[in-house]
């Protein structure tokens, strides 16, 4: 018998098992709060959803969601943004505890007549996905706490400079996964953290 | 004698190798820098939004009309494969009317479409239709 190989091997199987999956870290930045250090949250807000409705920071009490920026006559990423989104709605649909968001930044154009025409194309449910409109300074700041940049830009084919990550909110308003939402292959890694986020709630 | 049959054979390889090119290479590069955006790069568009370009009915039978739809945008509601879409999209008038072939030619033989083949000089006649 050759017991150093055979030790060898057994280590090397027992590496190869799969750890216990790691909690998804926080990624939100932290801010001192009466002399201690704490993770930001997103803050309060308060649009207008396709069907007309109030959707604010309580409508996504108790739930994760993911969030993002769009319009719905932008030539360039957001097509694919929202194929991308589309897949996570379909693969997380009968999860009561994760919610979409898509905020508009062409609140100009995209009224909720339009959003909701969009969203009905889409035939994705109201309750689940939901499409908002409001203040356009409101939406752009709080865009910078969803890790995005909006910057309107009259220069550009678009008229609009926007990043277009995905991110992933827990029911404590705290970040916990973002994406590019045009990157088929880093949507799908998030759909993964989703599911690990999902798993602790 | 020996350097014809070699040469026969160099020639009959290159055919081999060129017949397994994709047909359309630059109309296929056009239609990933200005189309693929919004029509997908496999042609099939985003769902109720944006039409499809595979194995899409209204591309078979307008084919006059791409162009004119490329270079100045279109505002009204087509219905595509049974669905209407309204959405505008926005004109490109930075293409050329080669690079218009190239790319209308492209997407006729594109994911399994099979829509035949435009000349150049069509293309011209129907740029110069809808201008006026």
């Amino acid at each position: 018998m050759n017991w150093p190989l055979l030790a060898f091997m057994t280590v090397l199987i027992l590496l190869g098992c799969k750890p216990e999956e790691k909690p998804l870290p926080i990624l939100s930045k932290k801010e001192e709060v009466n002399g201690e250090m704490v993770y930001q949250q997103i803050p309060d807000f308060a649009f207008i959803g396709q069907d007309s409705n109030r959707v604010s920071n309580a409508t996504f009490a108790g739930k994760a969601y993911v969030a993002d920026f769009f319009f719905t006559s932008c030539p360039t990423i957001c097509p694919v943004m929202t194929r991308n989104m589309l897949k996570i709605y379909e693969r997380f649909q009968d999860s009561a505890e994760l919610l979409l968001l898509s905020h508009t930044i062409d609140p100009k154009r995209d009224s909720v007549g339009r959003l909701a025409q969009y969203a009905r194309n889409l035939g994705v449910r109201s309750g689940k996905w939901f499409f908002v409109t409001g203040d356009k300074d409101e939406i752009y700041a709080i865009a910078d706490d969803y890790f995005n940049v909006v910057i309107e830009d009259p220069t550009l084919p678009d008229g609009f400079d926007h990043s277009g990550r995905f991110v992933l909110v827990d029911p404590q308003r705290h970040i916990r996964a973002y994406c590019q939402g045009t990157d088929s292959v880093a949507v799908k890694k998030f759909m993964e953290d989703i599911e690990t986020l999902l798993d602790e709630i | 004698m020996r350097s014809k049959l070699i040469l026969f054979l160099f020639s009959a390889a290159l055919t081999l190798v060129n017949c397994e090119r994709k047909p359309y290479r630059q109309g296929e590069i056009l239609y990933q820098n200005f189309c693929a955006n919004c029509h997908m790069d496999d042609g099939s568009g985003l769902a109720g939004n944006i039409p499809p370009l595979a194995q899409a009915d209204y591309v078979r039978q307008n084919q006059e009309r791409l162009a004119c739809i490329i270079r100045y945008g279109i505002e009204e509601e087509i219905v595509v494969n049974g669905k209407a879409y309204s959405n505008p999209m926005a004109a490109i008038p930075e293409l050329s009317e080669f690079e218009i072939a190239n790319i209308i030619n492209y997407i006729n033989q594109a994911w399994g479409n099979d829509y035949g083949y435009v000349p150049v000089k069509e293309i011209r006649k129907s740029l110069e239709e809808c201008k006026k």
